[in-house]
């Protein structure tokens, strides 16, 4: 027992806790809130794993920008308080189906493919040295350079989008 | 474990935690006394030698206020809002270096809680997190002029931060490292704030909108929303949210002070004098102090001089003009490393920065004219 796995188990206790308390709330501005602590929690695993730089995108990205916004527009649309209306009908047997699948599918791996030699095994202390963020940025920008990009036009595309649709709404008000 | 070390972590952060406390009840003091001058008043001068213990007054009259709670708020989140807000505050110091080095029976001991290599982003994603101890305050009060306080806060921290980020990246780019101890120690020859003026400005505006300080107090706006997100609190928890706003003052001032004025470096053509942090390293702090102090000072000064923006215009300068003109300003910096010439960065830099001018000057002229 050291002190990585433990540290591993009562965060993934978190992890797990934080998933079921966004999806149980009633309230959606309890589910952002409790999904903004889930993330806390994953960027604490990539901490763990030795990579503090993809640990602070992930709270600055999903935690600082992208949970924000979710937020603003639940509150600015007064949308925090659900009504305890029908679910879709065929909703609730495929999410079991497809929740069955992924644990049958989930198990088959971790027993199949066998567990790495630890739950936690951090990588060399290199990762952590001013060096990683060089490699992982010489990787990004030359090896996968055209997958990137390509993610940086498929947001710019959804941008345009979105500011397109905003515009039409407003119709002749300019 | 190296007991002797964790000792010395914990001694750091109580420096620094009642430091940043101290400097809070100081900075209200400095802000009355200055905002008095620039009035033409005298300011709080009654309790004690120049009205000096006026803070120690006020913290005593804080704690003995009655505290209400709306019966109708979320109480859960409306009690933890005020924390959210007050810990990042405090937090994002942690990778501000203080000084230099220093040995003390026989360990060499660092004038900073942490050096990681990611500090810069450390900063980014602290602030991005202080957002939502407004936002959720505004809405766990269950009062309108709070919600719109806390929605405008939203909107404007979201705007704001890009900018904020993009100076970041000037800095970090112009120092080759994301650590905040390489990016001071790299303008030991020149101050970024020299190199890239325009860089340091945008920084600062951003900065201001980001810790909702006037002209961008839109959050607060006292004539508008009463008192903005924290209209239903009182007692303690209204403190919190005034001490929290005073500590990210002078943290953000501590960031730009590291990023572009040379954290607790000495002035540049100092360097070789007995000024110099490399010869006395107890200089160090007084001189991030020093700057600290002067960047709050402009901050308090920029309140007593300049109305508030209106809202839409606030939302046209942040995308319009600041996010396009950092954008200009990383590419030129970019560039001006790449020929190693800082004053291709300065000179370029500064035309950008006359054209988003001349933009706005045009803007507002037509304006002007559709209105007359």
């Amino acid at each position: 027992m050291n002190i990585d796995f433990i540290l591993f188990l009562v965060l993934a206790l978190a992890a797990i806790a934080t998933a079921l308390g966004m999806l149980l709330s009633r309230n959606a501005v309890y589910s952002a809130l409790f999904l903004v602590l889930n993330f806390a929690v994953v960027a604490v695993f990539y901490l763990l794993l030795g990579a503090p730089f993809i640990a602070m995108a992930q709270v600055t990205v999903y935690a600082g920008a992208i949970m924000v916004l979710f937020l603003f527009v639940i509150m600015l649309l007064g949308a925090d308080e659900l009504a305890p209306g029908k679910a879709l009908p065929w909703q609730r047997p495929l999410a079991a189906t497809l929740a069955v699948v992924l644990v049958i599918e989930a198990a088959y791996l971790l027993l199949a493919r066998g567990a790495p030699s630890g739950l936690v095994t951090p990588p060399t202390e290199y990762t952590n040295s001013t060096e990683s963020l060089r490699e992982m940025a010489l990787a990004l920008f030359g090896q996968y350079l055209l997958p990137f990009e390509i993610t940086s036009i498929l947001l710019l595309v959804a941008m345009v989008g979105a500011i397109v649709l905003a515009k039409q709404e407003k119709g002749g008000r300019r | 474990m190296d007991w002797a070390l964790l000792l010395e972590w914990f001694l750091k952060s109580l420096v620094l935690i009642f430091g940043l406390l101290g400097g809070f009840a100081y900075t209200t003091y400095y802000e009355r006394r200055w905002i008095a001058r620039l009035q033409v008043r005298v300011g709080p001068n009654r309790v004690g030698p120049l009205g000096l213990l006026q803070p120690i007054a006020d913290a005593a009259k804080l704690i003995f206020k009655e505290e209400l709670t709306p019966a109708k708020v979320y109480k859960t989140v409306f009690f933890l809002s005020p924390l959210l807000t007050m810990v990042p505050s405090l937090v994002i110091a942690a990778v501000i270096p203080l000084g230099t080095s220093f040995t003390l029976g026989g360990r060499t001991i660092h004038m900073y809680l942490a050096n990681i290599n990611v500090g810069a982003l450390y900063l980014m994603s602290v602030a991005s997190i202080a957002v939502y101890g407004i936002v959720l305050a505004g809405w766990s009060s269950n009062n309108k002029y709070a919600m719109l306080g806390g929605l405008r806060s939203t909107a404007q921290m979201i705007s704001y931060e890009l900018t904020l980020g993009l100076m970041f990246v000037a800095a970090i780019l112009l120092g080759n490292s994301m650590s905040m101890v390489d990016i001071v120690e790299g303008q030991r020859d020149m101050w970024f704030g020299a190199i890239q003026p325009v860089g340091f400005v945008l920084f600062f505006i951003a900065t201001l909108a980001e810790v909702n300080r006037s002209p961008f107090d839109m959050p607060e706006a006292e004539q508008e929303l009463t008192a903005g997100y924290h209209t239903e609190y009182s007692g303690m928890k209204f403190a919190l949210f005034f001490m929290a706003e005073y500590q990210k003052m002078i943290v953000v001032s501590m960031i730009g002070a590291t990023l572009f004025l040379g954290g607790y470096r000495e002035l540049w053509f100092l360097k070789d004098t007995f000024l110099s942090v490399d010869r006395a390293w107890f200089l160090g702090p007084f001189y991030l102090v020093a700057k600290v102090f002067l960047l709050l000072g402009l901050m308090i000064w920029i309140r007593a001089a300049w109305p508030r923006i209106r809202y839409d215009r606030l939302m046209s300068l942040g995308w319009k003009v600041l996010v396009p003109l950092s954008l200009a300003v990383i590419f030129l910096t970019a560039a001006g490393i790449l020929i190693e010439s800082s004053w291709f960065i300065l000179i370029s830099s500064l035309l950008a920065a006359a054209v988003a001018v001349a933009f706005i000057q045009r803007a507002l002229r037509r304006k002007a004219y559709e209105f007359a």
